[in-house]
């Protein structure tokens, strides 16, 4: 298991080349990557703030509990803070299982988990001003499936 | 004495992100009780509490949680990751 909490930038290929690479016994590699969102052309950048101590406790226990849950191989979550400019990577997870319906099932449940659980918030930076981004009742709906 | 931490909004309305406070209340209900009689800044970034999370000691808790043997008190608006 990989986690990181960075400002810095991540390579997404090199990431999900390493990660498959240091699995064996898997048949199954799920990547996601969450991607700063500029809907009306406006964003000028997306600022986000994290909890530092709670956003490293909640995503080791976050991403256990799918290991376990899902009998993964292994998983890696990397998770960025700062200023980010529309289209950059903000994050990425990626599941190892032997078959893949767990994989993705763990990596949507860390999604899930990710959004409403981890210490991060966003704000949207745009030529109008500064907005924070509201949680929505539809993200902790999605904790009820689990 | 506690440390108190203000994220996101809660941050900006109270124009600090973290604070060392001397408080005797037996929970975090008390706790914003009396933060909130300090000062307009906290009334106002406690207005609604049903915006708000807090954690303690770096885990999510409840607004009716004890504060006895609580090093650290969080208060943040719900967390949009991902």
């Amino acid at each position: 298991m990989r986690l990181s909490v960075q400002a810095e930038p991540f390579d997404l290929g090199a990431e999900a080349n390493a990660f498959a690479a240091g699995v064996t016994g898997a048949g199954a590699v799920v990547t996601f990557t969450g991607i700063v969102r500029d809907n009306a052309g406006t964003l000028s950048a997306m600022e986000i703030e994290h909890y530092p101590g709670m956003t490293e406790r909640a995503i080791a226990a976050i991403t256990e509990q799918a290991i376990a849950r899902w009998s993964l191989a292994d998983a890696l979550v990397i998770h960025r803070y700062g200023r980010l400019a529309g289209g950059e990577p903000i994050m990425m997870v990626a599941t190892a299982a032997s078959h893949r319906a767990d994989a993705f099932d763990a990596a949507e449940f860390l999604m899930d988990y990710l959004k409403s659980r981890a210490p991060f918030w966003k704000k949207e930076i745009g030529a109008d001003g500064a907005e924070w981004v509201a949680a929505k009742d539809t993200d902790e709906a999605a904790l009820t499936r689990w | 004495m506690i440390d108190v931490l203000y994220f996101a909004w809660v941050r900006e309305r109270i124009g600090l992100p973290r604070e060392k406070v001397q408080t005797d209340a037996p929970t975090v209900a008390a706790l914003i009780t009396e933060l909130c009689a300090r000062e307009e800044r906290y009334a106002a970034a406690f207005a609604d509490l049903a915006s708000l999370r807090v954690a303690l000691d770096q885990e999510l808790s409840s607004f009716d949680a004890p504060l006895a043997g609580v090093r650290e008190v969080a208060f943040f608006p719900p967390m949009t990751g991902g």
